[in-house]
């Protein structure tokens, strides 16, 4: 599937395939036309990719070629056990979880998971947890804390699951205690979006040492397309919205929101799985090395005193 | 045949000389009881009628709860930035200028400390009349302020909720209250401090995901809502009707997520005697 702005670099590359094959089939010296034609493309995707709207980013968070939490944990880590259940509801299939090694290094996987087709979709519900994905999540970073194993969390939910049996068994109340435990947890967290980060939902998972957004993600407190409804009461105003809400890993970074902008391959992460996948590894890895020489209490305080200083006002 | 005959045709008092019955003097509750505002104020803003819980503000819950209404107000110059220089419908400092001025609120809490039945208390108190007491960064810094005071001064800490969730015009800002004001309750409760949450109509989305929901006590007034999303929000997302009373405090309640309900007019003696249980 390509989004509007990837076509004309699909254009040009199936222009350069074309090239290809024909200088193969019948033995012409086209060596100077492809090479000019790849430098074409390379040019225009830097162009492309280094002028992306807000609103472009967003589209690009949600390409159905994106990488998921489990597709990167797979190919990070050597060895990966998932771990099921909440232990009192169900086992939600929107988050998963588990334990994985990083270059021999055990760590405890945390991350919202969506579906690649309609039925895994389904399965995955979108990858918006319900109460028990987050009391899942709890209890698996209670066991990272217990074994001491550090923590990293993939943030990918379009939002916490707004239905009628989320309600009952209360998403408010399994959100708001796994932000005030993540803050007290004694080993370092590291959270990283790699997709969309919507509100509440993404902030469930996402009270860390280190937090972290892959270049082509949004975090932010509502969807654009919730923000056009309720602020422009139309679906229509999503790019200005967007704009508005300065989702994009560079304002976040720029109102110091987050620690961090991971780069993503020329293209996006979905053109290059393998290389996200070893840019991530690399950054986790880094990131553990700085936070394990710190003490768990200082640890502690300092992911407490960070979010703490976030929000401006006047006085 | 009339009893009395109109001698001059039409009305003849000029708009100036109109008089006009003052406003506000009766007060019609939703199930259409009318009531006099002097009575509803005496009976702490609950209809006696038909015990409507009237909507209120942090002007009235310190009345309520403070003995005779004296009390040290926090950070009251605090006012609200805007950081990402939002705009919808009109620019967010213009709508915080208006807002300010019809609300006589510099913001959608104030915070306070003063002494209930005898027993030090802080207290931070939403204002549904500011911007739908949403949540933003004012907001989560003098909730945030308020619980450092409740540590300092080993005080229990109430928190009123009264908001329709996260205020969208600060974006990430906002969304970081919410961590801003759970860390700071992680410090309470590790210091052994009670924390009171008392959840009033309505009590939805960032806030009900975040402090509304930490409380050692979770209370409630009867009838409110309360809920993480919004009603029109499932509605649509499940396509389905919603039972009667869902998202109701009654409703919280049966599922296990407060411990009580409390009508207002016992809520201070209450809280006095939950205090006193925990001191004794």
């Amino acid at each position: 599937m390509l989004l509007e702005f990837e076509k004309p670099i699909a254009d040009l590359e199936l222009k350069l395939q074309e090239m290809k094959d024909l200088a193969k089939g019948r033995n012409i010296d086209l060596a100077t036309d492809i090479q000019s034609l790849e430098e074409k493309i390379q040019s225009l995707k830097k162009e492309t990719f280094q002028n992306l709207t807000r609103w472009q980013r967003v589209q690009l968070s949600r390409h159905a070629d994106r990488p998921y939490s489990l597709d990167y944990i797979y190919e990070i880590t050597n060895d990966f056990i998932e771990l099921h259940g909440d232990r009192t509801v169900k086992d939600d299939k929107a988050m998963i979880g588990g334990l994985g090694d990083i270059e021999g290094r055990s760590v405890m996987f945390i991350g919202q998971q969506k579906g690649r087709n309609t039925k895994q979709r389904q399965e995955r519900n979108f990858g918006m947890a319900n109460p028990e994905g987050y009391r899942k999540a709890l209890r698996l970073m209670k066991m990272a804390e217990k074994f001491g194993k550090p923590i990293v969390t993939l943030i990918d939910t379009p939002g916490a699951f707004p239905g009628l049996e989320a309600e009952e068994r209360g998403q408010g109340e399994a959100i708001a205690k796994n932000l005030r435990e993540m803050f007290m947890l004694k080993v370092p967290v590291i959270c990283i979006i790699i997709g969309e980060g919507a509100s509440g939902g993404a902030l469930g998972i996402a009270i860390g040492d280190k937090v972290y957004m892959l270049e082509n993600t949004w975090y932010s407190v509502i969807s654009p397309e919730s923000c056009s409804s309720i602020l422009w009461r139309s679906w229509d105003y999503k790019e200005q919205a967007a704009e508005a809400l300065k989702l994009t890993a560079i304002d976040m970074q720029k109102n110091g929101l987050i620690d961090g902008i991971i780069e993503e391959p020329l293209g996006g992460a979905h053109r290059d799985m393998k290389g996200m996948a070893k840019i991530l590894k690399k950054t986790i890895l880094e990131a553990l090395k700085d936070l394990e020489k710190i003490k768990p209490e200082k640890r502690i305080e300092q992911r407490i005193d960070k979010f703490c200083s976030m929000g401006v006002f006047v006085e | 045949m009339a009893w009395f005959k109109r001698t001059d045709k039409g009305i003849k008092t000029s708009t100036e000389e109109k008089k006009d019955a003052p406003d506000g003097l009766w007060f019609k509750t939703p199930k259409g009881n009318i009531i006099h505002t002097r009575e509803l104020k005496n009976n702490s803003y609950v209809c006696p009628d038909d015990d409507y819980h009237v909507k209120i503000g942090s002007k009235e819950y310190f009345e309520i709860l403070f003995d005779n209404n004296e009390f040290k107000e926090l950070d009251t110059k605090m006012v609200s930035g805007d950081p990402l220089k939002f705009v919808d419908s009109k620019p967010y400092t213009t709508r915080i200028e208006q807002t300010i001025n019809k609300a006589e609120l510099n913001d959608a809490v104030r915070t306070a400390v003063g002494k209930m039945n005898g027993f030090e208390l802080v207290v931070a108190c939403m204002d549904f009349s500011f911007i739908g007491g949403s949540m933003g960064s004012v907001v989560g810094e003098k909730i945030a302020r308020a619980i450092d005071h409740s540590l300092k001064h080993k005080i229990p800490f109430l928190m009123i909720s009264k908001s329709g969730g996260a205020r969208m015009m600060e974006a990430g800002f906002s969304l970081m209250q919410m961590a801003k004001t759970s860390a700071k309750l992680a410090l309470l409760d590790k210091a052994g401090i009670p924390y009171i949450s008392l959840l009033t109509d309505p009590t939805t989305g960032g806030v009900t995901a975040s402090y509304a929901m930490l409380g050692d006590f979770n209370i409630a007034e009867p009838g409110a809502l309360i809920g993480f999303a919004g009603p029109r929000v499932i509605r649509e997302t499940i396509g389905k009707d919603l039972p009667k009373g869902f998202q109701s405090s009654e409703f919280v309640l049966e599922h296990g997520f407060l411990d009580f309900i409390i009508d207002r007019r016992q809520l201070k003696n209450r809280l006095t005697t939950l205090l006193k249980l925990l001191n004794n």
